[in-house]
């Protein structure tokens, strides 16, 4: 943990990106603004894994297309190895981006089935000039035994492979380049529990054997716990919680951080029987048209007025973790 | 007497490849008023064994070879088919897993939840529509006599979930199917939705067959567990003997699987290897290849599922030796 301010490979400042929403077939105008991402911060030190966790919709996802560059940034900084990908363009821009890679969820969708995995592998090696097509092989042959494929099965297809081979071959094909940063995206909730294990395993060895940081997203928090060092907690375009995962996972502080682990199903029928379950009312409000104030005031038990009026900023407190909520001193265990 | 008896369901895919054996010689019964989780990975062929009871398995390529399915004394497998569509959707009603593909997108949510009341009940328009509204409240749609009107896209995921529990139970059946149903929904909607489940079958006295791979969902709500591989269950018992006392090794090495379960900083604990090819033969146990206990009788001998303890029933043959100690 000490090492993440003197060591940094990923730092976002204040990073906001919005969607302009049209309404109308003909004549569009614009009716609103989505804000995927409303005003985050953080960092990601060298061999550290941060996961980030939260539902469908609160911008996880747009998060990690943004800092590919996948999606452009509506405003603030995204540094890589102190060098800020939004205000470079061209060929400068693509260098530095090969720096970070991206693990997507589903590998049935994100290998290109007419491609060999020698094909995948060797592609970024030959568009980046990294290898000649002579000596691509050699080292798509070592990526592939790096994550636990034999390399005979090179000139197979993606549909030849089962889930967590295909996982593994999207893995190889993230690490191909040498990046600082893999983004892994809910990397193993397509597949079957005893699979994602392996996966999990894998991407642990990878990151502490190569060095490699990792932004690691998923909205299972049993399985982001066992890989994080840190964890972010994201609610409607926010961080609402940040701090090392012990922390995070076993004395949440944010009430939305709180309900998350309480809707946690616990494999102990003794203990999922006779504890109490916090049930949050309600569904995550639209991010077209968010609360006024803490966004998760409507849901909260413990929402004052004073929720409803001002935006909780994201405060260090006297533990070392941030959170963004006024009412932390007031909420008893 | 118990609700459902289901005896030696055997239900084979006839494919270009060969012939998928994926249920293979199943046996359970559900009683009246009880949870049953049935658990196992994608493949082990729980989704199926539920599709052949309701009838919805496309055929060809799928047929069911063997087996019996009685309910009060009716074989849901051989009934003509007029008598299986009073009692689908009447005694016996599904809940599937993606709220958002099982809805009609073109219909309003109240033709949807009506249309098994007019067909089932003969009940007028007007009797049905005020039976949906009813329906939505209770399972906690708010502004339900509004919102009976809207089409599904108009909803979230977790109100859609909520909405076909609605019509699966608006004609108050006393079987209920629910294939995954909370596997597309984010953890504090699953809750929310295991609780309503949960409340609505104490209320009712409604039986369930709850399908998931995941094993906390079956710990806090299911009666008995019956945990399935390749097309065979290979482990049945009451749900805190399953967790405490696991007879059978796959169903250990799932629970030890589970990354919740296991000390941070480890390597997790994987279990070797894949299920197998269902397309090809089975010498002896399925789960054979992959299981750290094997000897050479698995590799032969194809186990039968025996009671090794009060109400628990295993598919090992060590365990029924006596061999493996839990």
């Amino acid at each position: 943990m000490n090492s993440v301010a003197s060591d940094t490979i990923l730092e976002i400042e204040n990073l906001r990106v919005h969607f302009p929403v049209r309404r109308g077939f003909f004549v569009q105008r614009a009716a609103g603004t989505v804000k995927a991402v409303d005003g985050v911060s953080f960092t990601v030190g060298r061999g550290e894994v941060l996961g980030l966790v939260g539902e469908s919709g609160c911008g996880k996802s747009t998060l990690a297309r943004t800092i590919v560059q996948l999606v452009p940034a509506t405003s603030g900084s995204i540094r890589i190895e102190g060098r800020d990908l939004t205000t470079l363009r061209g060929r400068e821009q693509r260098t530095l981006r090969t720096q970070v890679q991206m693990v997507f969820q589903d590998p049935y969708a994100s290998l290109n089935p007419r491609m060999t995995v020698a094909d995948t592998l060797a592609e970024p090696l030959l568009v980046h000039g990294r290898a000649s097509r002579a000596d691509a092989a050699a080292q798509v042959a070592e990526l592939m035994e790096r994550v636990g494929l034999a390399p005979r099965l090179a000139r197979k297809y993606p549909h030849e492979f089962s889930g967590g081979q295909r996982q593994r071959i999207a893995i190889a094909r993230a690490l191909a380049l040498r990046p600082r940063l893999v983004i892994a995206d809910e990397p193993v909730s397509a597949l079957d529990v005893s699979i994602q294990a392996q996966i999990l395993n894998l991407l642990a060895s990878l990151v502490r054997e190569m060095g490699l940081s990792m932004l690691f997203i998923a909205h299972d928090l049993s399985v982001v716990k066992h890989i994080s060092d840190r964890i972010a907690v994201m609610y409607l375009g926010k961080v609402v919680e940040l701090g090392t995962a012990a922390d995070v996972i076993e004395r949440p502080s944010h009430p939305y951080t709180r309900a998350l682990i309480s809707a946690i199903p616990s494999p102990d029928p003794a203990r999922e029987r006779s504890r109490q379950r916090m049930v949050l009312p309600g569904d995550p409000p639209s991010p077209i048209d968010p609360p006024p104030g803490c966004a998760f005031h409507p849901r909260c038990r413990w929402a004052v007025e004073t929720c409803r009026g001002q935006v909780p900023p994201l405060e260090k407190s006297s533990d070392g973790r941030h959170v963004a909520c006024i009412r932390t001193a007031d909420i008893e265990d | 007497m118990p609700l459902l008896t289901v005896t030696d369901l055997r239900t084979y895919f006839h494919t270009r490849d060969g012939v998928v054996r994926a249920v293979d010689g199943v046996s359970f019964s559900v009683e009246k008023g009880e949870t049953l989780g049935l658990v196992g990975e994608s493949g082990s062929g729980k989704s199926v064994t539920c599709l052949s009871l309701l009838g919805l398995i496309p055929q060809p390529p799928g047929r069911i070879e063997s087996g019996t399915a009685m309910l009060d004394g009716v074989d849901l497998l051989r009934c003509p088919p007029k008598v299986a569509r009073t009692i689908r959707g009447r005694r016996v009603a599904m809940i599937f897993q993606d709220p958002m593909t099982s809805l009609n997108p073109y219909l309003r949510i109240s033709d949807q939840l009506v249309e098994p009341l007019l067909i089932h009940e003969k009940l007028s328009r007007r009797e049905a529509l005020t039976r949906a509204i009813t329906a939505l409240e209770e399972v906690g749609i708010q502004d339900a006599a509004r919102r009976v009107h809207f089409h599904p896209h108009e909803f979230s995921g977790g109100m859609r979930q909520r909405v076909m529990i609605a019509m699966a139970l608006i004609t108050r059946p006393e079987l209920i199917i629910a294939d995954e149903p909370t596997t597309a929904l984010d953890v504090t909607v699953q809750a929310q939705i295991l609780e309503l489940i949960g409340r609505l079958q104490r209320e009712r006295g409604m039986a369930v067959i709850f399908i998931t791979h995941d094993l906390g969902v079956v710990a806090g709500l299911c009666d008995r567990v019956q945990v399935m591989y390749a097309g065979r269950i290979v482990e049945t018992a009451a749900t805190a003997d399953v967790f405490a006392r696991p007879q059978h090794p796959y169903t250990r090495a799932l629970q030890r699987s589970i990354p919740a379960l296991q000390p941070k900083g480890r390597a997790l604990f994987t279990i070797p290897g894949l299920p197998p090819d269902l397309s090809r033969p089975l010498a002896g146990c399925p789960f054979a290849p992959r299981c750290a206990e094997a000897v050479e009788a698995c590799r032969s001998i194809p186990p039968r599922l025996m009671e090794v303890a009060p109400g628990h029933h295993s598919a090992c043959l060590r365990v029924q030796r006596g061999e493996l100690v839990a």
